[in-house]
Formats: C-alpha cells, sequence, structure tokens
C-alpha cells in the first residue's frame, strides 16, 4: 500500500469512488432490464448471426465454387478476414498480460473488456480456416490422432498446422486467463443476488470466498499466465506471418513478416477495443473507469503500432528495390500500381498517414477523432491483409494464368455473418459480467483514484490514503456533481 | 475450506489498512487467526499473516516441461519412426520445424495444468458452495475470523476485546 505515486499522474478512477460505489457501478448493469438500445443492437447482431449460419450453410451445400476464388486467386476474402480476426485478438492479451508485467495500471479499465473481445475475435477468426476447407465434416483431420490411414499423421513441418496449434492454444489460455479473473468478480456478482440468479452465479463463481490464500495463489496464477500469455501472443501472429512468410512466393516470402505482422495486430486490436470502449463506457456510464486517460494510452500505442505498420511498408518496397530481384520487384510494383492498387491506396492513407494525427494531444484525448479514427484503422488493417493475399495471388509467375477476383455474395456474407457473431458476443458478455474487473479496479483505488492522486487529491496528492486523514470513500472535493459524495453505505 | 460446523467470531473492517493494522495486532497478541477475506488481493498482507510463498510456479514448471517433452519427442517418433516422410527434402529430424508446436504445447500444458491445479487446490469448481461469512465481504468489508470451536466465554471476551481495540465495524458469530 505504500507505492509511490507520482502527484502528476493523471488518475485513473474518477468521481472520488468507494469500494462499494465502485462495485455498485461495475455490478448494477448486468443486474438490470436491457435498455432499448441494446435490444435493438441484439436483434441486429443476431440478424448478423443468422445470416452466417445461412452462409455457411450455402458453402458446404453448394460448395466452396459459391465463393469467387480460382486456380490462380486460392485465398481471398476467407484468409483475409481469417487474419483479419486473429490480429483483432491480440489486443486483450496484450493489454492483461504485457501490461501487467509492465505494471501499468491503466490496464485494469478496459482488460476484462479486451480479453472478452480478444476470445471473440479469435472464435470468429477459427471460423475462416474451418470454412474454406469446403467439408466442414472433415475438420478434425487437422488434429494428430491415431487414425486408421497408417496411423497417417498430419505434417508438423507445415506452417498450417503450427496454426492449429498457435490458434488453439490462444484460445485456451486467453479463455482461461480471463475466466480466472472473472471468478471473484463472479463472486461479487453472487452475494448481491437472490434466488435463481444467485445459484447461477454461485455456480460460475466456483465457490469463491476471498481468502487471503486463494487471492495470493490467483495473483501467483494471474502473473505466471501473463508471463506465459505474453511470448504466447506474439508466437500466434508470427506463426499466422509463417503462413506467408515461409511459402516461395514473391512478397511473400521475407522475413520483416513476423514482427510486421504483430505491430499491425496490436494496431488492429487497440483499434476495435477503442471502438467497443467508447460505445461501452457510454452506454454502461463507466465514463470513470475507463477515462480519457485510458483512451489517451490507448492512441498512443496506436500510434506506436501503426507507424511501424508503415517503417514495414516502406522497408518491404525499399528492400524490393534494393534486392535487383525482378520477380520480387514486379510484386511490390504490382502491389502498390497493379489491379488492386485501391487497395493499397486505403491501406496507406487508414493505416499510415491518418493514424499520425494522434501526435496531437487534442486528438489523442478527442472521442469524436478516436471512434472515427478507429473505424478507419479497422478498414485499413483489413485492406492490409486483402492487399498481401490478393495482389500477390493475382499476378503470379505465369502471365497466362494472371486473374482477378471479386467476391461472390457468400463470401460477403460470411465476413458480415461474424460481424454478427462477434457483436451478439459481445453484447451478451456486457449483459452478464461486469465489463470492468472489480477486484482490480478496487485494488489500484488507493494509488489511482482521484481522490488519492492528481490534481483533486486530498491534502498533498502522492500520499496514499489513511483511514485517519480520509474516510474510506471520503468525502472529497470533485468537480462532478453527479457522483460525489459517494458515501452510501 | 474448512470442516462442517465450525464456529467463527469474525470482525468486519472497513478499509485494507485498518485490516493490516488489525493483523499485526493479532499476531502480536498471539491470537491464532482462522482466515482473512477481503474483496481484492490486499498487498503486504501474506507476510504479516505468515503466509508462505504459493508453490504454485513450480508446478507450472513442471507442466509446461511435460509439455515441452511430450511435443517435441513425440513429434521427433512419428518422422524418425512412424511414419518417416520426406518434406522439400528437408531431413527426417528436422528439429528446427518442430519448435513452434513444442512451444505452443508447452505454454499450453503449463497454463491448463496451473489452471486446475489452482482449483482444485482452493476446493473450488463449478457449482460448489463454500460457506462464506458476509454477503459483503466480495464487496466492501474485509473480514478477520477466528474458529471459536469449543471457546470459552473468556476467550471470546478477549476475541471482542480485540475487535473494538482495532477498529472493527461490526462483529458477528456464525456457524459454517
Amino acid at each position: 500500500m505504500s507505492a509511490v505515486v507520482s502527484p502528476i499522474r493523471e488518475p485513473l478512477i474518477q468521481g472520488g469512488k468507494s469500494y462499494h460505489q465502485i462495485t455498485e457501478d461495475i455490478v448494477s448493469p448486468t443486474e438490470k432490464t436491457p435498455s432499448t438500445a441494446w435490444v435493438i443492437a441484439f436483434i441486429i447482431a443476431v440478424t448478423g448471426l443468422a445470416f452466417y449460419v445461412f452462409c455457411v450453410a450455402w458453402t458446404v451445400w453448394v460448395g466452396i465454387g459459391s465463393w469467387d476464388l480460382n486456380r490462380t486467386i486460392g485465398w481471398g476474402w476467407d484468409i483475409t478476414n481469417f487474419v483479419w480476426w486473429v490480429g483483432i485478438g491480440h489486443a486483450g492479451t496484450l493489454i492483461s498480460a504485457i501490461l501487467l508485467l509492465f505494471r501499468q495500471k491503466w490496464r485494469t479499465g478496459v482488460n476484462r473488456a479486451a480479453e472478452a473481445m480478444t476470445i471473440f475475435a479469435v472464435m470468429c477468426a477459427g471460423q475462416f480456416p474451418l470454412i474454406h476447407m469446403g467439408r466442414l465434416w472433415l475438420g478434425f483431420f487437422i488434429f494428430p490422432y491415431p487414425n486408421t490411414r497408417g496411423p497417417l499423421w498430419v505434417n508438423f513441418n507445415s506452417p498450417l498446422l503450427w496454426d492449429v496449434f498457435a490458434i488453439s492454444t490462444y484460445f485456451t489460455v486467453s479463455l482461461l486467463f480471463w475466466y480466472t479473473g472473472l471468478v471473484p468478480d463472479f463472486a461479487t456478482v453472487r452475494d448481491r443476488a437472490k434466488g435463481l440468479r444467485r445459484k447461477i452465479y454461485n455456480f460460475v463463481s466456483f465457490g469463491w470466498t476471498g481468502s487471503a490464500k486463494h487471492w495470493q495463489r490467483w495473483e501467483s496464477l494471474s502473473l505466471i499466465l501473463a508471463g506465459l500469455a505474453t511470448p504466447l501472443v506474439l508466437s500466434v501472429h508470427t506463426i499466422v506471418s509463417f503462413d506467408f512468410a515461409t511459402s516461395v512466393i514473391p512478397g511473400w516470402h521475407t522475413t520483416i513478416f513476423p514482427p510486421y505482422f504483430v505491430a499491425g495486430a496490436i494496431f488492429s486490436g487497440f483499434a476495435m477495443v477503442q471502438t467497443l470502449m467508447l460505445i461501452t463506457r457510454k452506454i454502461l456510464k463507466l465514463e470513470q473507469y475507463i477515462t480519457i486517460g485510458h483512451i489517451e494510452s490507448m492512441n498512443k500505442v496506436i500510434l506506436l503500432t501503426g507507424t511501424i505498420v508503415g517503417v514495414a511498408y516502406l522497408t518491404e518496397l525499399f528492400i524490393a528495390w534494393y534486392s535487383g530481384y525482378i520477380y520480387e520487384q514486379f510484386a511490390f510494383y504490382n502491389r502498390v500500381l497493379g489491379p488492386y492498387w485501391w487497395s493499397y491506396v486505403g491501406m496507406m492513407s487508414c493505416n499510415v498517414l491518418s493514424p499520425q494525427i494522434f501526435w496531437w494531444k487534442k486528438f489523442r484525448r478527442s472521442i469524436f477523432v478516436t471512434f472515427v479514427m478507429s473505424i478507419f484503422v479497422n478498414i485499413g488493417m483489413w485492406f492490409e491483409r486483402f492487399v498481401i493475399i490478393a495482389t500477390t495471388l493475382a499476378r503470379d509467375y505465369l502471365p497466362s494464368s494472371w486473374s482477378y477476383y471479386t467476391p461472390t455474395w457468400v463470401e460477403i456474407g460470411l465476413f458480415v455473418g461474424t460481424l454478427g457473431l462477434f457483436f451478439t458476443l459481445y453484447l451478451i458478455f456486457t449483459r452478464v459480467a461486469p465489463v470492468v474487473a472489480v477486484a482490480e479496479i478496487k485494488a489500484i483505488l488507493k494509488s489511482a483514484g482521484d481522490q488519492y492522486t492528481g490534481p483533486n487529491a486530498h491534502g498533498h496528492g502522492h500520499h496514499v490514503g489513511h483511514k485517519k486523514d480520509i474516510p474510506a470513500g471520503g468525502t472529497v472535493d470533485i468537480d462532478d456533481p453527479e457522483t460525489g459524495q459517494s458515501t452510501d453505505h | 475450506m474448512s470442516a462442517a460446523n465450525t464456529e467463527v467470531l469474525y470482525g468486519l473492517y472497513d478499509d485494507e489498512e485498518i485490516l493490516l493494522e488489525a493483523v499485526k495486532k493479532a499476531k502480536e497478541d498471539h491470537l491464532e487467526i482462522m482466515d482473512v477475506f477481503t474483496p481484492f488481493p490486499v498487498h503486504g498482507l501474506d507476510p504479516i499473516l505468515g503466509l508462505e510463498e504459493s508453490r504454485l510456479h513450480i508446478a507450472g514448471f513442471i507442466y509446461g516441461a511435460i509439455g515441452t517433452l511430450t511435443a517435441f519427442l513425440f513429434m521427433t517418433w512419428v518422422f524418425t519412426r512412424d511414419w518417416p516422410i520426406i518434406f522439400g527434402g528437408k531431413p527426417y529430424f528436422s528439429a528446427p520445424a518442430f519448435i513452434p508446436i513444442t512451444f505452443e504445447v508447452t505454454v499450453l500444458m503449463a497454463s491448463v495444468g496451473m489452471v486446475v491445479t489452482f482449483y482444485t487446490i482452493c476446493g473450488m469448481a463449478p457449482g460448489v458452495t463454500n460457506a462464506t461469512l458476509d454477503d459483503r465481504i466480495t464487496d466492501d468489508k474485509f473480514c478477520i475470523a477466528f474458529n471459536t470451536n469449543g471457546a470459552s466465554s473468556d476467550v471470546l471476551d478477549k476475541l471482542k476485546g480485540f475487535f473494538s481495540s482495532t477498529g472493527a465495524s461490526e462483529v458477528n458469530s456464525k456457524t459454517i
């Protein structure tokens, strides 16, 4: 409790919250009947999900011929969407694991929702490799199980199989990490509930009591899972990039791919976190937990990773020219000025140029700019994957097999449908679980609450509160009249 | 957690810093604390309470090592003994290509193993109900609990005196 906190560091929890007020603010949205906005959003999302199911059924029934892939372009929207969703699924674990290791306290405001988003995004990503097999029911062939064909094993040297292991491990570990964090919070929900609701939350909170020894083990577990998840999250997109980098296709066969893909993944993941958080904090009234300071921090990460990605694009072009290898040179000439030039323009403007706006503090702290930018980045990152996949395949070694590709309604439907799947799951999550980690927020209150630190702190900001000078949930001077004086227990 | 029908006398505190002082006092007075319950992990509590460091990381290392060996040896066996296949002119035993899967399986085994161990040693599982003393412990109350099975009235008075002198906001008893 004697953590040293700089008085100039921005408070992460505003409104002079008491512990009880934190519980009240974060848990109560799960206890109320859903708002009209939520119901409308849910209906739209479920409609999208239903359309997804229809498109999958169509693909399975009619066959992959219902897509517009051809002999030259064997990967189109399917793998573009896969890589896009996996990328989005990187921010949650980055926030919860890497920022935990770096002791970044601002992670506590957004980690729960970001991890949920990760899990749902990986679920969406996992759909595409399965569907593009065509014969969905043989999907289990990708696992090395003893079979009656020899047994003939899978190819452990193939990056496509590494992907199977990477994605399934990432999904499992993210899920365990997320759920372990949720257990104490489910116990909080349980202890406020009655009747059937209490029974349900009793089931999912696993019998949590809050014993000191359990907390100690819980913290130890969280730290080690974070330590394991950190290299894991970097490995996953590295391996996804190997799908391309280990091939012998000019434009794919580059050593820059792993770091470039990982930076891009963090970039797009943070953008999706921003999109969701800006809406969630508004609708669930969590502005005092997910503050402008949190948004600014994430915008800084977006600026950094966007610029790394930009440097990677330029490096690729330079190295292609410098290599003196005509096939490589042509691949990149074609990427920028070929038939898909418009997707390259979309990628460059959304991913590299527009995030530069975040060099200005005013824009980093603007909710409107952040929201628009987060959508831009998501579009740009989708284009990036499309650029890498489609432009490269469209022009191969034989000009006679050069081709062009446009998606059919089925392929577009599958993409839109996974958005439906994603938002359906996310909307359910906001109804059943606390979207901010309640226990973790309480644990940083004394070092990051605005009654203890920052310009509105009692006495000299950096002094960590003591019962004698500040009553718990104390009376402090704050400028927000709605939420002040929050001692109500 | 504890055996059935334990009589417990417990005090609730409003702030973790008062709790820490109280736990220190209890240790000085040689009172045997049954357990301390808090709404969030209170740093600095473990050494005062005399809790040893968790050995979960050792278990995690062992599970991880099992994962490493399983994955690497299995792939080696498949490609050198069970069904050797030449891929792209590479040797059967192409160790670098085994690394990604070896890493993933290591992480998977370590994580799943540790999580299962964590819930098992904490006596937690889906649907398990462990007795709790007060619903507000998961909200904003910090609780020190004493086992008072067969305690004399002198002992009870002493414990009550301890609670009032250390600033407990409530003192209750419960059989769990």
